[in-house]
This record gives C-alpha cells, structure tokens and sequence, in this order.
C-alpha cells in the first residue's frame, strides 16, 4: 500500500473508531463580524489604518493625488534614497518629482538579480489592499507591486495606499484577494519578539517601511 | 476496547519510537527539578511569559467579538478534522494542479527520507529553514545532517537554539529559556564573523542575526518550511512569521520543501478570515505579524518554481481515533496555553521532553506517542483551566489531561496483576466512600492523625512516602477533635449519626 | 426552599469549622439548611488522578442524595465545579440515560456557597462582622469553571470592620491541583512560594478562599514558614459575628 493510501485509511479507521458529531460546512457558526458587516466610514478607516501603522513603527505621509509626486520625492529625499527598484506597473507619475536612479524590475521577462535588488535603496509599490484594524499592507503581485522579491530584499520599502483600498479588517480583505496569487500580508517593517518576548523591528525583511496614503478630500486634520 | 471483537478497525499506529523529538528522557518531575533550581531560567521564563501575557491580553480586549471567533474557530476545525480524507484529498488535487508536488509520509522517518531525496536531488548541500514544529518533532535537521546536507535556521529564536547547541523550550519562542546577555555570549561565540563589540540591545542582536544569514539568504538553492495553514479549496499554503527570514525561504531559492502535519488543513480560503485574526493576537500578541506568506503551488516568474508539500501523519490519525483527547489535532501552535500555564512559567520547556511543552504538549505528545511513553506529561498540571480559557480555538485541554490521566491508569492496571499502591489507594477510597458507614468510621479514624500533630496543632514533616510529599515544605492540618458531622449529629440531629441511605 | 449542605469530604474530616460557618451564615438569614448524612464525597480526587470508573458510584450516590432539595451549597468552587463538569461526563461516558439526566438536574442547582448568596439568595451583607486585613485568592476553579467573578469579594467588602487588600496575580494557581502536589511536589511548592510573597506582600492577616483545598496547601505553606499569617476560608469570615468572631 502506498504512504497516501496507507494514511488516507488510518484516517478511514479512526472515524470509524470514533465517529464524530455530524458538523457540516455551512453549519459551522459565524456569529463573528464577518466581511458583510459595513466598517467605519472612509475618513475614520484611513485615520485607524494610520494609528495602526504608527503604532507598529511604519512610517506614515498622508497626501492628495496632486501631492502624490511631490511626497514621493520628499519621502525619498528624507530617506537618502538614490536607487530605487520600481517594479513594472507603477504610474510613472508617482516618481515625477523625484529624481533618484530608478532601476527597473520588469518582471518575468527579465527579473533584476537578488544582488542587484541588494545594492538598490529601496523598493516603490502600490498594494492590492490595506486593512485598518490590523495596519496591514496586502501586496499580490499584480501591476505595480511586483513579485514578493522586490519588496524584500531591499531594505526600505516605499507603498503609496490609496484611500479607496482600504478595507475595515481581516474579513474584507480575505474577501477581497485572489487566492491563488502569491500574497504577502505586510504589517510594519521586519521585527522579532524572539529576545525576551519584546518586539524590536528590522530584521531581514524592509527595515523601514514608508506608506503615503492617498486621499481624494485631502487631509484635513495637521 | 474490545475493537478486534466487534470487527472494528485497529486504531492506526502512534508515532514509532527512535527517531523524533517527542519523548524525553525524563519524567516530568525529574526533569523539572533541574529547570526549578535554574534561577536564570527562572527569571528568564518569569519576564518573558508576563510580557507576552499582558500583550495578548491587551489586543484581544480590541476585538468585541474574540468569543466568536474562537468559537468559529473551534467548529472549522472539528467540522476539518471529521472530513479529514476528503480534505487532505482536495488539497493534493489543486496544489497539484498549480504545479506542485505532494508527498505522503506515515511517519517521521519516512518523511525525513523524502525531504533527503528531494534536497539530494537538486544536488545541493545545504537548505534555508523556516522555524517549523513540523520539522523539529521528526528531527529532520539531524536526519539531514547525516546525509551531509547543513540545515540553517533562520527565525531568530532558532538559530540561537541550534547556535547554542541547545534545545528548544517553546512552540512560538523556542529560545525563550534565554536573555539577552546569554544570546550576546553565544553569538560571540559561534558566529564567527561578528564585532566583538555587539551589545545586548535586542535590536544590536537582531542586526547580527541579519548579517549573519543575509549571504545565505541571498544564495540558498533549496528552503524548508513548515505551513500554519493550508487551504484544501485553493491549494493555497500560509506562513505566519515576523521577521522575513520566511518570506526570504518562501521567496528567494529555486526550491521549496513544506513539511505540514496532516491536520493543518483548513476547507476554505475564506476560512483564513477567522484563524488570521485568532493566531496573531494569541501568538505574539500582535493585532497581525508583519509577515504572512500565501502561496499557491509554483508561480511563473514569482518565487520558488519547484514546490514539494510532503504531509506528515506520525501519529496524528491515533490521535483522531480518540474522541476524548483528539481536539488535541484542533491546535493552531500559537503558544498562548505555555504563557498563561504557571507549571511552565516554572518548569520550562524542556522539562516536557518532547517539541511540543506546555499544555499543549502535555496532551499532544503522549497522545501522538502513546500515553506510555510519555505517561508523566497529562499529570504536569494542577489543572488550573488557564490554558483552556486562552485557547483560540477553545480546546478543552484540562478535561483531555484528566482523559489522558485514566488512560495511563488503565494502560497500568491491564498490564499488571497487582494493581500499583496508588491505584489500590483510590480503590479502597472508593469503596468507603460509597458507604456513609465505612466513610462515618473512616473520618472518625482519621482522627488517628491528631497523634502526630500534637506539639504545634499541626504536622511538620512526616517521612512516609505520600506524607513526605506534602510536608516537605507544607505543614499538614491537624485533624480536629469531631468531624463535621458528628457536629451536626450534636446540633441539629438526635445525636446519633444516621445510616439512612446505605448501600450495600 | 429546602437547602441541602454538600459539605465536602475535606471539611468534613479536617475542616469542620467551614461546614459549620456555612450553615451558620444561612441560619442566620433565615434558612434551613438539610445535611444529608448519606453524603461522602464529588469522585474529584478519582477523576483527577485517573480513576474515573471508581468514582461513578460517588456521581450515583450525590445525584440520590441531593436529588430532592431546591438547591444544594457547597463551600467549594472545586467541589462544585466537579459536580457540574465531571459528574456529566461521567455519567456520559458510563451511566445511563436516566442517570445522566438525573446528573443534569442535580448539577444545575448545586451552587458553590458565593454562588448562592448572591444569585439564588440575592445577599450581599450577610450582617458579618471581622475587623481584620483579608486578602483574597479567587481559586482556579471558582473562577474559571464556575465564573463567580467578583461574588466573593462583594460579600467580603460588605463585612462589617473588614479592610480587602487586593492580591497581586490572584488569578494565578498555588500550585495546590490535588495530586499535582504530591506528584509535582517542586513545581507545586516553586507555585505556592509565588503565592505565599504575593499573600505576605499585601500585609493583610488573612489569606481568604472558596476552597478548603488551596487553603490547606497555602495554609500549609505559611504555617511552614511560620509567615504571621493565616487561612480562614470565605464561610468562616462571612459567618463570623462580634459574639462569635472567627
């Protein structure tokens, strides 16, 4: 007998054993706040997706689409960043007021080597979506966020959010991603608890992850 | 259970002995007496559990409906584990179907076999590893070591472990025994290639472990990992980690070998909504963990572009066989049981002896064993139901520990002709106790015990076996002149205690 | 309502003074209190070191015993969180029908002693009055089986002279479990010397608790160490008075 075959019928031979309680798929109780309940309003979203990313030491710009270039440029600039990775798929416009080398990650067609990802100062994406309860930023591999190389290995990692993507919480967003594109959840920058159960951040992944969020009305508070 | 009798099946095999890491070398007790009188492990184990109990606290207070999500969570994983085949079937269906490839292993040496072969065929030497229970309970570091390949550990917590020559201590932080200046010193040690000025800042320490693995990261061939999730609907495989040393093994070799127990299956995608939100808050304490990796089979262009997934049984369907104890198989590993348990908080993690401590690993290890061989593990609690109360997934593992606990009394009295002193104890204690008479005369009797008190009202050490036991540093009551009821017989009856009621 | 006393096996033989505060508490409010003298002792001790078989003719005896009262009191969260937990499962696994339901309803009105103060009796000031320090240890088994919460110390906080001190981790076992304290003799008394500073750290006097059991083994501790000071169990503190004092 096979190893699958084998197991699969040790498998057969304990609920035999012992039966279990019949518990159908749909029976099972989602008494939860599920992805049908309607979170905050827009403006109350992005203010908890701030908090949330502040609080697990990301940093945070909040701009308009016409301030978008500009706090690009600014975030670069502060940053020291004079290479950046851009995969393919990123409005060019974001990078319009900026003035860094931008090295160019195309893809599949003719992906950048892990060194050369190495050696950039950072990485520039967009994201499927962002979930404020949790301040995660959800990256699939889609245009404009590239393959999970590109925003790992660089060590800071620059993610323009739109106000529009972001969901209220876990539950929306699992509603909202294609399971079969690799996903990366990204919550702050790489961080361990390993020492002590404390958390410190920057470990292998980013040290530094930078979100500009982007808001139609534009911010009205400081 | 007189299986054969009844023409039922045979309960599948348990977890074969020689090669793992389930079973110590201890019992419990003994190897206990070491970690007590550890004062830094102590201290260490003190700290550490009280930060990580305060955070969780904290972020699972944010949810207004926690309760519902482990509920949730509880029924997805009974309804997972009662359509177990057909799950683990449709799982090898999609992940094979986006180009990966599945293996079967009924135990540990059979999945360490597979695991060698795949490495050995890709003609590498040496593997990246994600930090992977999976792979630590079959020992799958040594199994490759001896066939020549060099496993690195990568998360944090394992790499000072395996740097440290050392074991682990816990399911989320296998380093938890150790403090900053115990990671300075090994790192100094056997890094070989860092500044001899590293401080014990946890995020000087961090940046070490960075440099340390950063080339290897960056040129590694073939990777390891466990999976917290795999979703039977999709083919989609999840790892919830912190630091990237996952993403950079998910992500960055050519090819990628997931070693997952067979009951980390879960039906649906949507399914993650409910277990995303129970492991990190229960695990690190965290709203999310920076990283969580889906992947789904082999992605053109993206990543690994060869994929094992090899599902590991080693004694999980003898676990499924036991409708008590076999909620055991519903555990997310997210370790908020071994923070809350004060018996951990105290003995420490290797005093379990297997990969799995804490409560956890006092009802799974001798269930995946047999309860024989790890027969002191269901008594390594005062039953104090914290563990229960934390558990995202509401295992109840005080009632499965009792469960456990007559298990190994029965295993006992059928391998015996004379029932063991403790077990002739409760059978004589049964047997008064189910009659008021001998139970009446039994309580007057006890009285007896007043001689040894007489001095202080109370009874210092004593140096009979049992005795012993409670009087080495607890004095013991001084039975008083007139138990309870032949006060009431006094005050409230006709002064003569009554039989009514009497059993044969 | 005719109330039943389930005074435990332990108190019976060693603490017969917390059977007697118990009934003295509810006498002085006004009701009577049965004790049958068929009673011996919940199977705890048997379920919990492994004997579950042995103990199903204690389940049959308390389910007989009990089955005729209105509610049944016991001075012990653990006592009663074995009745309304083990007893089931018990009489699941090895009894009847008949006994499980016989179980079910017996279970459901069998009331540790704070329990019935404030639920089922609506009491809070039971006119006690003890003009000492008392710190409170919840006991696991109170708190996490039977969820009395702050039961306890609202009963305590409305005695008359009495100062509550709070109890630093008073959620955390003294390491007392049963068995667990003879077999994880170390890992129990390395718990209790928690409990114990945590006791001492408060100055009170008094170390109070549902449960004769912890406060054996607490008791026990302090004794040893000849700490200054003592244990009096819930039923002791509420039934004591400026004549009769505890």
């Amino acid at each position: 007998m096979s190893a699958r075959d084998d197991v699969l019928a040790r498998i057969a031979d304990a609920h035999r054993l012992a039966p279990s309680p019949d518990l159908p798929y749909d029976a099972v109780e989602r008494a939860y706040r599920g992805a049908e309940v309607p979170g905050p309003d827009a403006g109350a979203l992005v203010d908890l997706l701030v908090d949330r990313l502040l609080d697990y030491k990301a940093l945070v710009r909040r701009t308009t689409p016409d301030g978008l270039a500009g706090t690009v440029a600014e975030a670069l600039r502060e940053r020291g960043a004079t290479s950046l990775v851009v995969p393919e798929g990123v409005d060019p416009a974001w990078l319009a007021s900026s003035d860094v080398r931008v090295v160019a990650d195309p893809g599949p067609a003719g992906p950048l080597t892990v060194d050369a990802l190495d050696t950039a100062d950072g990485v520039l994406t967009g994201c499927a979506l962002a979930v404020a309860a949790t301040g995660t930023l959800v990256l699939d591999g889609t245009a404009g966020q590239g393959r999970r190389a590109v925003t790992l290995v660089p060590d800071y990692h620059l993610c323009v959010v739109r106000a529009d993507q972001v969901v209220a919480d876990v539950p929306q967003a699992v509603a909202g991603l294609e399971p079969t594109r690799p996903t990366t959840m990204i919550s702050g920058p790489s961080a361990t608890s390993d020492i002590e159960l404390n958390r410190v951040e920057g470990v292998h992944g980013p040290r530094t992850l930078e979100v500009v969020l982007v808001e139609d009305a534009g911010p009205d508070r400081g | 259970m007189s299986a054969v009798m009844l023409g039922m099946p045979g309960a599948p095999p348990t977890s074969p002995r020689g090669v793992g890491h389930l079973r110590g070398e201890e019992s419990f007790p003994a190897a206990a007496r070491h970690s007590l009188a550890d004062t830094q492990l102590r201290a260490n184990l003190g700290h550490a559990t009280r930060t990580i109990r305060g955070k969780r606290a904290a972020v699972v207070a944010e949810l207004p409906d926690w309760e519902e999500l482990r509920e949730a969570g509880r029924q997805l994983k009974v309804h997972t584990m009662a359509h177990l085949p057909a799950y683990l079937v449709q799982l090898e269906e999609a992940v094979t179907a986006r180009g990966g490839v599945v293996h079967w292993a009924r135990d540990a040496a059979e999945a360490n076999a597979i695991v060698v072969d795949l490495v050995r065929g890709t003609g590498s030497d040496e593997v990246v590893k994600v930090k992977s229970m999976a792979t630590q309970e079959i020992a799958l570091n040594e199994a490759l070591e001896a066939a020549g390949i060099a496993a690195f550990e990568t998360d944090l917590a394992e790499l000072i472990v395996q740097l440290g020559h050392d074991k682990p201590s816990h399911i989320l932080v296998p380093a938890i025994h150790r403090n900053r200046a115990e990671i300075r010193e090994i790192f100094l040690r056997e890094m070989g290639d860092v500044d001899p000025a590293l401080s014990d800042d946890p995020a000087a320490l961090a940046n070490a472990a960075r440099l340390h693995l950063r080339r290897k990261f960056l040129s590694a061939r073939v990777a390891v990992s466990g999976a917290n999730f795999a979703v039977a609907e999709t083919g989609t495989l999840s790892v919830v980690e912190s630091e990237g040393n996952g993403r950079m093994c998910l992500t960055l070799p050519q090819t990628l070998i997931t070693v997952m127990g067979i009951e980390k299956v879960v039906p649906r995608y949507r399914d993650l909504e409910v277990f995303l939100q129970l492991l990190p808050r229960s695990s690190t304490g965290e709203r999310m963990n920076p990283y969580t990796s889906l992947w789904t089979g082999v992605t053109p262009g993206d990543g690994p572009q060869e994929f094992h997934l090899v599902l590991l049984d080693n004694g999980r369907s003898a676990v499924l066989s036991d409708a008590e104890g076999r909620d055991a198989l519903n555990c997310i590993r997210c370790s908020a049981c071994l923070n809350v348990c004060p018996v951990y908080e105290r003995a420490g993690g290797h005093a379990y002896g297997s990969v799995y401590p804490g409560p956890i690993g006092a009802i799974l290890s001798p269930q995946l064993t047999g309860v024989e061989d790890n027969a002191s593990l269901p008594y390594a609690s005062s039953l104090c139901g914290a563990c229960y109360d934390v558990c995202p997934v509401k295992i109840n593992i005080p009632d499965i520990l009792v469960h456990l606990r007559a298990e190994h009394t029965e295993a006992q009295a059928a391998g015996r002709r004379v029932p063991t002193a403790e077990a002739a104890a409760m059978q004589a204690a049964a047997v008064v106790m189910r009659s008021p008479r001998r139970w009446r005369l039994a309580l007057r009797g006890g009285r007896l015990g007043r001689l040894l008190g007489r001095r202080r009202g109370v009874i210092g050490e004593v140096p009979l076996p049992v005795l012993k036991q409670w009087t080495d540093a607890r004095d013991l009551t001084r039975p008083p002149t007139s138990t309870f009821r032949d006060w009431w017989a006094r005050e409230h009856g006709d002064g003569q205690p009554s039989d009514e009621g009497e059993r044969p | 309502m005719r109330i039943g006393l389930f005074v435990t096996c332990l108190a019976d033989g060693l603490y017969p003074d917390v059977g007697r505060a118990t009934v003295r508490v509810l006498e002085r409010l006004g009701h009577t209190v049965e004790f049958p003298e068929a009673q011996s002792c919940c199977g705890q001790m048997h379920v919990n070191t492994g004997y579950q078989k042995q103990a199903v003719p204690l389940v049959e005896r308390y389910a007989d015993v009990f089955a005729g009262y209105d509610a049944v009191v016991a001075p012990s969260g653990s006592c009663v969180g074995s009745v309304r937990h083990q007893h089931a499962m018990l009489a699941r696994r090895f009894g009847t029908p008949a006994l499980q339901a016989q179980v079910d309803a017996v279970a459901a009105k069998t009331y540790e002693l704070s329990e019935l103060l404030v639920d089922v009796l609506g009491v809070t000031d039971v006119g006690a009055y003890f003009p000492h320090t008392v710190t409170y240890h919840p006991t696991c088994h109170s708190l996490r089986l039977l969820r009395v919460g702050d039961k306890p110390t609202r009963l305590l906080r409305a005695v008359e002279g009495l100062e509550l001190v709070e109890l630093t981790d008073a959620d955390q076992c003294c390491g007392f479990g049963g068995t667990f304290a003879l077999k994880n003799a170390d890992t129990s008394t390395a718990m209790l010397a928690d409990k114990m500073r945590h006791v001492l750290d408060t100055g009170a006097e008094v170390c109070s608790a549902g449960d004769s059991s912890c406060l054996m083994h607490i008791g026990g501790g302090l004794s040893r160490i000849r700490a200054g000071a003592r244990t009096l169990h819930l039923a002791q503190i509420l039934a004591s008075t400026r004549e009769e004092a505890a």
